[in-house]
């Protein structure tokens, strides 16, 4: 997308959140659901429509997980990494998923499918459970999780 | 001819759109006319996709329900493959008692009528006609506290924001459920959302409030999905808004969205990032009860605690008091995850051993191997060995044996689980997750890792070490991030010290 895109973008959500308490995570969530990441770009026009500091935004920015700072790949993959999950063969599909892929966490494969961990999905009770471009699948094992990447075409 | 096929996020995750899908088609090949309702989960997650068919006798259940199943459904429902009898009778379901849960499963989450047919809003009403004090009063009776982990007394947390100065007040909903294991929060917002709804109206019109948030993670895109029409529906319906339920009370609410930092799940933490900051935590004093958000006073409550007051006001403090043992009152939805046979939601009063639960409730393990240890509490909550196994579900109980009940997420492993891993895992948990605010966790979860790891490399020296770090970090941390991340760690060790001495032996 063009920088002058990403700048009127930015600034009509801005507006549309215009006198909310506490605008700024919303804001961010509705930046990154439009670009798929925050654009560094956005950030001044963020911060000047909330009347605070550049840093402060790259610093709330910074500290959750959910904002990225670069663009995922064409499809994104959640697997989960914690307990419930891991007692159920978590850390085989996580692996089986890294060697499919040819990534660690948070790296993006030739395929365009960028790979994050996530730290429970709700879905304990039928764990391992994954999220593959926002959609959830439980009680997963690598064979299903090929079938999933292949369906979306990854 | 009504259809129940569950919309909760963990039968999607199974398939129970695509069994939708091919039951509407079956019954359009067969001319019958069907109302298909999306409902809640009844919480039996190993029988999802759990469909139910409503007829004379009551609900019938099928299940776990796949879409070739959906043929035969119309043929001859008595004898299908996947019949399971009447959904009431099946003993996961019959042996609970169902407060929080009572609508769960049951109603259309967002039919207001359904609702209020099933017993939705009497709360409400009640509270409206006692006034502000004598709903305190029910709430204290009733011996609620809050189900968020720490266990407060809700009506007393209710007492002091309503004794607080000040015209602007609000109530925060914590819906950040970031305990792995845990998943009740996300099942009563999917299946009952007006039961929140109605528990934050209440406790608005208690303490003198007109706004509150419920700040959800962003892990549940259903859940805040259902949530956000429900909060449209009762605004139509007039349950929120200028006038709740025609009084002269005014309250509205609306979703926050979290974005996937576990530390939020900390009632200050969470207040920062509601305020559009970092998640950090912030000292007490001074208490959100008396300064929350904006510094104005604020009522904190987890998901279950405030769903669970329309209920308490509906049948009386006193009736809800009955249940439960020691100072441990009411109900408590248990959720049975990881390796466990009949995984899923089980509400039961208070009471209960650790072992009827795992063993005769949860039905042992899901892999039929020995079961070897169970996490209960989430992240922070300590692991408990068989031995422990007749320890009762209550806070003081669990506190005593070393843990705590945390959100009543409760984890099962068998004899293949190597603790020492697990303990390595909840030390680079705490490190990723810590807010950085304080060293004793930012710093000692990292060193937490280090240690372990000369630990697992056979150094012996290192384990007085870990000791000692996990004292400083429980003696020096802010929150309980930090303070009680040594739970699952010393546990581990505790109960399992083969476990640490075998990784001793694959590395020597
Ligand atoms: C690291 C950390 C994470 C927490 N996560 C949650 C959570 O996800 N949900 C919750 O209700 N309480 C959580 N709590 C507890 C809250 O701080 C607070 O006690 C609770 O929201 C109060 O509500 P209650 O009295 O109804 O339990 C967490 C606490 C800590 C220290
Ligand atoms: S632990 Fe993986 S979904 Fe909860």
């Amino acid at each position: 997308m063009p920088d002058a895109a990403v700048v009127a973008r930015t600034a009509e959500i801005c507006r549309e959140h215009a006198g909310r308490e506490g605008a700024l995570l919303p804001i961010l969530h509705a930046v990154q659901s439009d670009f798929g990441h925050v654009p560094a770009l956005a950030l001044p026009i963020v911060a000047k429509a909330l009347g605070v500091a550049v840093a402060e935004v790259q610093g709330v920015v910074g500290f959750y997980h959910d904002f990225r700072a670069a663009p995922p790949g064409r499809h994104v993959l959640k697997i989960c990494r914690a307990e419930a999950c891991q007692a159920m063969g978590g850390t085989a599909l996580a692996d089986a998923a890294k060697a499919q892929l040819g990534v660690d966490w948070h790296g993006t494969s030739e395929g365009g499918v960028t790979l994050e961990p996530v730290f429970c999905l709700g879905l304990c009770a039928a764990a391992p459970a994954a999220m593959l471009n926002g959609v959830l699948a439980a009680r997963i094992d690598p064979t299903r999780l090929a079938e999933m990447l292949a369906e979306v075409g990854a | 001819m009504k259809i129940f096929v569950p919309a909760d996020a963990a039968a999607r995750a199974l398939g129970a759109d695509a069994v939708a899908t091919a039951i509407a088609a079956a019954a359009e090949r067969r001319d019958v006319t069907v109302q298909i309702v999306r409902n809640g989960s009844r919480g039996m997650v190993w029988l999802e996709p759990l469909v139910e068919v409503e007829t004379p006798e009551g609900r019938q259940a099928f299940g776990p329900f796949a879409p070739g199943d959906a043929e035969s459904l119309f043929d001859a429902p008595s004898v299908h493959p996947k019949a399971l009898g009447l959904t009431e009778e099946i003993p996961f379901l019959k042996r609970q008692t169902r407060v929080t849960f009572a609508r769960v499963g049951v109603i259309d989450p967002v039919d207001l009528v359904d609702y209020e047919v099933n017993g939705g809003l009497t709360g409400l009403r009640h509270a409206l006609h006692l006034g502000p004090d004598a709903t305190i009063a029910e709430v204290t009776e009733s011996g609620l506290r809050g189900r968020g982990g720490a266990g407060f007394p809700t009506g007393i947390k209710w007492r002091t924001v309503a004794n607080a100065p000040g015209a602007q007040k609000y109530i925060v909903c914590n819906a950040d459920e970031g305990d792995s294991g845990s998943f009740a929060d996300r099942m009563l917002i999917e299946g009952d959302p007006f039961s929140l709804i109605e528990g934050m109206a209440i406790a608005g019109f208690a303490v003198g409030a007109d706004r509150g948030y419920v700040y959800l993670r962003s892990e549940y895109p259903d859940a805040i999905a259902v949530l956000d029409r429900a909060i449209i529906l009762a605004r139509v319906a007039g349950l929120l808004g200028q006038s709740v339920l025609g009084s002269d009370y005014a309250f509205d609410m609306e979703v926050r969205v979290g974005a996937g930092a576990y530390v939020c799940g900390e009632e200050t933490s969470l207040l920062n990032s509601i305020e559009g900051k970092r998640g950090t935590v912030r000292a007490k004093p001074p208490l959100p009860a008396l300064q929350g958000l904006w510094a104005k006073p604020t009522v904190v409550n987890n998901v279950l605690s405030l769903a669970t007051v329309p209920m308490v006001l509906a049948q009386g403090g006193a009736q809800y008091c009955s249940f439960g043992t020691g100072r441990s009152r009411g109900t408590i939805p248990l959720q049975l995850a990881g390796n466990v046979r009949f995984a899923g939601l089980f509400e039961a009063p208070f009471g209960l051993t650790l072992g009827e639960i795992v063993n005769d409730i949860g039905g042992g393990t899901a892999t039929g191997r020995p079961l070897k240890a169970v996490q209960v509490g989430g992240p922070l909550g300590a692991w408990f060995p068989p031995a422990l196994f007749d320890t009762a579900f209550g806070y003081e109980e669990y506190a005593a044996a070393g843990g705590l009940i945390g959100h009543a997420g409760i984890v099962v492993v068998d004899d293949t689980a190597d603790m020492a891993a697990f303990a390595r895992f909840a030390m680079e948990f705490c490190a990723i997750e810590s807010c950085g605010k304080c060293t004793p966790c930012r710093i000692g979860a990292v060193r937490g890792v280090e240690t372990l790891d000369r630990i697992a490399a056979g150094d012996a020296a290192a384990t007085p070490l870990l000791r000692d770090l996990c004292e400083t970090m429980r003696l020096g941390s802010l929150c309980a991030l930090g303070g009680f991340t040594p739970f699952p760690v010393l546990s581990a060790l505790n109960h399992f010290p083969q476990d640490f001495a075998r990784s001793k032996e694959a590395a020597e």
